[in-house]
């Protein structure tokens, strides 16, 4: 008991001297499997997230905007997989986070499960959706983690092209026809609340944001990071010339900051539960797809045993 | 469908990358491939979209051997007292040039 204790002491004095935890350090268990939840978790958003936009991809409306869109959702696949690789560092296969997604016992970003309608949404998705991404990214490159750290650092570079990405869609709608502002409107009319829900409930419904915190897994808050992201985001859409769809949004001189109204928790929970618009139909592509998908890998791996029996055979004879 | 896992995951393997001559391989993560082919073709994918090397090498993370962090003192620790291995040790006059 007190050899733990110890360990524990020691682990946190590490973290507090700004050490990086490596896979094969000792950790405390929750240490671990916090992590794997999360790096999994974020895994499974990144690899969900190339459903929704995945599906405008035939129908983009230049050259340009298609080619932009399939090496985002390309970028959204290697995403994924560097935080997998990282995941598994931690001892968690990658079959067993994927059985985890399609059985529901792991989580993927509620925003995924909203469906996109128009050319329009992909612009509010790279503008909003990757814009609240990347302010918790920035944030994680400082994690204590070190894989974890590492791989956040390669999608920090690679994420910045998304959201300028959905910006210019944006841009070229809102200075368009009235019926390309109108779409952009509804757009963001629709991705707004969910984009604030991304940050997770409020501290203060959080019980493991001062776990995370104290661990430097998490060194902002919910609440710290959506303020961050409501005071960018406003003058975007000034610049945009739409209107944010909540009245509460006003500059707060004294806070420094702009004041906004009060999420639709009721919603946001719903859909982490898994009864937002399009929970089922994510969840049914995926699986389909690792169905589909088996034949392949069978192939592949006796392909590949094939081939190193025979290179053995000659090796053997010559 | 079958939602136990499989364990017919391939092996993983782990990436180095060269981003220009003159420098060293690096590691950079690593993948699951089939074999070395498709861990190359992968990686290719995977690390270099965006002209982040010239040359990639791969290895299946099995073949690497690795040292165990709870042996880092008796491993390290020895080089921590042996400044004399390093060219400040070495007292010269102040005055003398290019040394």
């Amino acid at each position: 008991m007190s050899v733990e204790i110890n360990l524990d002491q020691e682990f946190q004095s590490r973290i507090d001297a700004g050490e990086r935890i490596e896979p094969k350090d000792w950790m405390p268990e929750k240490y671990r499997k916090t992590h794997i939840r999360q790096i999994s978790q974020h895994a499974h958003s990144e690899i969900v997230g190339m459903l929704p936009e995945g599906n405008w991809i035939t129908r983009a409306p230049t050259l340009r905007r298609k080619v932009g869109l399939l090496a985002k959702v390309q970028d959204e696949a290697g995403h994924g997989l560097y935080l997998y690789s990282a995941a598994e560092t931690l001892g968690i296969s990658r079959d067993e986070m994927e059985v985890q997604l399609l059985t529901g016992k792991a989580k993927y970003s509620s925003i995924f499960n909203y469906p996109t309608l128009s050319w329009a949404d992909i612009g509010a998705i790279g503008w909003l959706v990757d814009g609240a991404a990347i302010i918790n990214q920035v944030m994680l490159t400082r994690t204590s983690f070190g894989p974890y750290a590492r791989a956040m650092v390669r999608i920090c570079k690679e994420e910045s092209f998304h959201q300028r990405q959905g910006y210019e869609i944006m841009l070229g709608l809102a200075k368009g026809t009235p019926e390309q502002k109108a779409m952009a409107q509804d757009a963001l009319n629709r991705f707004w609340w969910p984009s604030l829900m991304m940050f997770g409930p409020r501290d203060a419904d959080s019980p493991n944001t001062e776990q995370s915190v104290k661990w430097k897994i998490k060194r902002k808050t919910n609440d710290e990071l959506r303020q961050q992201f409501v005071d960018i985001t406003v003058p975007q859409a000034d610049y945009l010339g739409l209107k944010m769809p909540d009245p509460a949004i006003k500059w707060n001189e004294e806070r420094g900051h702009y004041d906004f109204g009060e999420i639709d928790w009721d919603e946001f929970w719903q859909v982490v539960k898994g009864n937002g618009p399009c929970n089922k139909e994510r969840i049914a592509a995926r699986t389909k797809a690792r169905e589909n998908g088996t034949w392949v890998r069978e192939a592949a791996l006796a392909h590949a045993a094939k081939n190193a029996e025979r290179k053995l055979s000659t090796k053997v004879a010559s | 469908m079958n939602k136990e896992t499989d364990k017919m995951e391939y092996p993983i393997f782990e990436v180095f990358i060269r981003s220009k001559n003159g420098l060293e391989h690096r590691h950079v993560g690593s993948l699951h491939a089939a074999d070395p082919e498709m861990a190359m073709e992968n990686a290719r994918d995977v690390y270099t979209r965006r002209q982040e090397g010239v040359s990639i090498w791969v290895v299946e993370s099995k073949n690497i051997t690795a040292s165990n962090p709870e042996k880092s003192d008796e491993l390290f620790d020895p080089a921590q007292d042996k400044v004399y291995r390093h060219p400040t040790f070495y007292d010269l006059p102040i005055e003398l040039k290019h040394i």
